[in-house]
């Protein structure tokens, strides 16, 4: 029998870069109904429609090829993954519905597993999971399409921060390197069981631990890396500084950049960057990698009241993920974003 | 001789890792082949990271080309001038970077010719003198110099690369010319710069070397 392999090169790496799809998208026509409260111009993370004053729903859809060896892990990753769109908005899930490209020629088990996998964090979000679509492809993909909802006035933006906020992130980079060098091999054990562990995490409990507090805008991590997704954050007068010795990580992540386990599209990441993120003086490679690693159903990064930081950098840290402060948003500067030591 | 590798077809970071273990293997110069842009952006980005130059060079089909080595053509062209003629005009090297890779055990650079590469003569003298003068340009001189067969000729009175010679002694190489070599051409009494050697110190100098470079 044909010798299929499970796992390329997956997760979030496999994302069509920001630049081509920003040059892709901008041709489309935009829809005009003024319930469309949150469409595809501000890059954000889900569809938000209004239904009446109190009620709103959130519609996402994501699904990626396999970064993990194991069906069951890669079904519950791309399933947190594409719920987190829903808790970035601010939403709550209802229901899911599975989306499975599968070769035809492979185990079926496999496919048990993956979808197995998926429903247990489907369970873990709340929601309903109410059927789904499957094709025969040549190469694995699974993910969900997830409908949530919101009360319209608690809708979280990712771009409505004020200059002041704290910027924190609720989980680890440095999963893209990891996976990669697991991939080739190289991966020690303990750091891909804690990108494992991360990548497996609902962001359901981060966002639960912000209602608390004044957050003003918030975002998930995924393929952008670090910097693609502060950018979208950033309107056009606002700024961000973030201290590369604050930022969570995976901590063998270092190592595996100064190794070149170095994905395709973290150079995409950095490429679409060019020109508008300045980096200081003691930011080492391996900083600059990480903060355009690709990131696999990565960490929430919300911009909240300054007030408010400790406090929930506190309540996050308690959910057993290594976080932090990260930076800071500031009126605009002659960089969007500053990388600082 | 570049190692070549061949990384058409294959995914990051197999591009990168396979050329990170030929330079850890073979040395430079490596050229690498990869058959998209991205690819050619990471191979050069760790080039880079691990103190080389790279050139590239896009093919037919999409694929690229990626020379890595240890001086840009650029610095050497800058030292060369136009048509192979020698610039007196001191070089700009805003890239350099110290050597991370360097091998332990003094840098000797062997030079065995009066004339750098085969072809033309007259040619081969100009790019002779480019090359001591680009030596001199180093961040870090190498220890010795050897100079045997028509490369006595480069140490004697009214050669054109005894001023850098002797600026590469000041900076603390040894300059060494063969002897027997120097009889050989009528330039035994013509020495001026550094000392005569012998066989037995070519042989010595060049089994302790960490490194041995020949243009």
């Amino acid at each position: 029998m044909e010798e299929l392999q499970f796992c390329r090169g997956g997760g979030c790496t496999a994302k069509l870069g920001p630049a081509a799809l920003a040059r892709v998208l901008s041709g489309l026509p935009r829809p005009t109904d003024p319930d469309l409260l949150i469409g595809a111009e501000s890059s954000d993370d889900a569809a938000v429609y209004r239904l009446t004053d109190e009620l709103a729903i959130v519609q996402t859809l994501d699904f990626f090829p396999p970064m993990l060896d194991d069906p069951y892990l890669f079904g519950q990753v791309a399933a947190a993954n594409a719920l987190s769109d829903v808790y970035a908005m601010g939403g709550t899930v209802k229901t899911a519905l599975n989306i499975v490209c599968f070769p035809e020629k492979m185990d079926l088990n496999i496919l048990g597993r993956i979808l197995q996998g998926g429903s247990e964090k489907v369970i873990e979000a709340g929601g309903s999971l109410a059927g789904g679509h499957s094709i025969a492809d040549s190469e694995v993909k699974y993910g969900l399409s997830v409908t949530g909802v919101v009360h319209p006035a608690r809708i979280r933006a990712n771009n409505t921060g004020h200059v002041g906020d704290a910027l924190i992130l609720s989980k680890p980079l440095g999963v893209g390197l990891v996976c990669t060098a697991a991939r080739m091999g190289q991966a020690d054990g303990d750091a891909l069981a804690l990108a494992v562990r991360s990548m497996t995490t609902l962001n359901r409990w981060a966002a639960e631990a912000a209602d608390r507090y004044r957050v003003h805008a918030c975002t998930d991590v995924t393929g952008f890396g670090l910097l693609g997704h502060l950018h979208e954050m950033l309107r056009p007068d606002l700024s961000a500084r973030v201290h590369a010795g604050a930022l969570p990580v995976i901590p063998q992540a270092r190592d595996y950049a100064d190794a070149f386990y170095l994905t395709a599209a973290a150079q995409r990441n950095r490429n679409f960057a060019d020109g508008r993120v300045r980096f200081g003086r003691g930011i080492t490679f391996a900083d600059e990698e990480l903060v355009f690693d690709p990131q696999t159903s990565g960490g929430l990064l919300f911009a909240v009241d300054p007030a408010d930081a400790d406090a929930l950098a506190r309540d996050l840290a308690a959910l057993g993920l290594p976080c932090g402060q990260i930076g800071t948003l500031l009126p605009r500067v002659d960089a969007e974003i500053i990388v600082e030591g | 001789m570049a190692t070549i590798v061949d990384a058409r077809g294959k995914a990051c970071p197999q591009p990168v890792i396979d050329t990170k273990n030929a330079i850890k293997e073979h040395g430079v110069p490596v050229i690498t082949l990869v058959d998209n842009d991205i690819a050619r952006q990471n191979v050069e980005k760790v080039a880079a990271q691990m103190g080389y130059y790279t050139e590239s060079e896009a093919l037919d089909g999409g694929d690229f080309r990626i020379l890595i080595q240890q001086v840009s053509t650029q610095v050497l062209s800058s030292v060369l001038g136009e048509g192979g003629a020698v610039s007196d005009a001191p070089i700009d090297c805003p890239t350099c970077q110290p050597m991370e890779l360097a091998p332990a055990g003094p840098t000797v650079v062997v030079l065995s010719s009066n004339c750098m590469g085969a072809g033309d003569d007259t040619l081969g003298a100009a790019l002779m003198k480019g090359f001591v003068y680009a030596l001199t340009q180093l961040d870090r001189a190498p220890d010795t110099v050897l100079l045997y067969n028509g490369g006595a000729k480069l140490s004697a009175e009214g050669a054109e690369t005894v001023a850098d010679l002797k600026v590469l002694e000041e900076n603390g190489a040894e300059i060494l010319t063969c002897g027997t070599c120097a009889n050989h051409y009528g330039l035994q009494d013509k020495l001026a710069v550094g000392s005569v050697t012998n066989m037995y110190v070519i042989a010595e100098t060049l089994s302790k070397a960490g490194r041995v470079i020949r243009p």
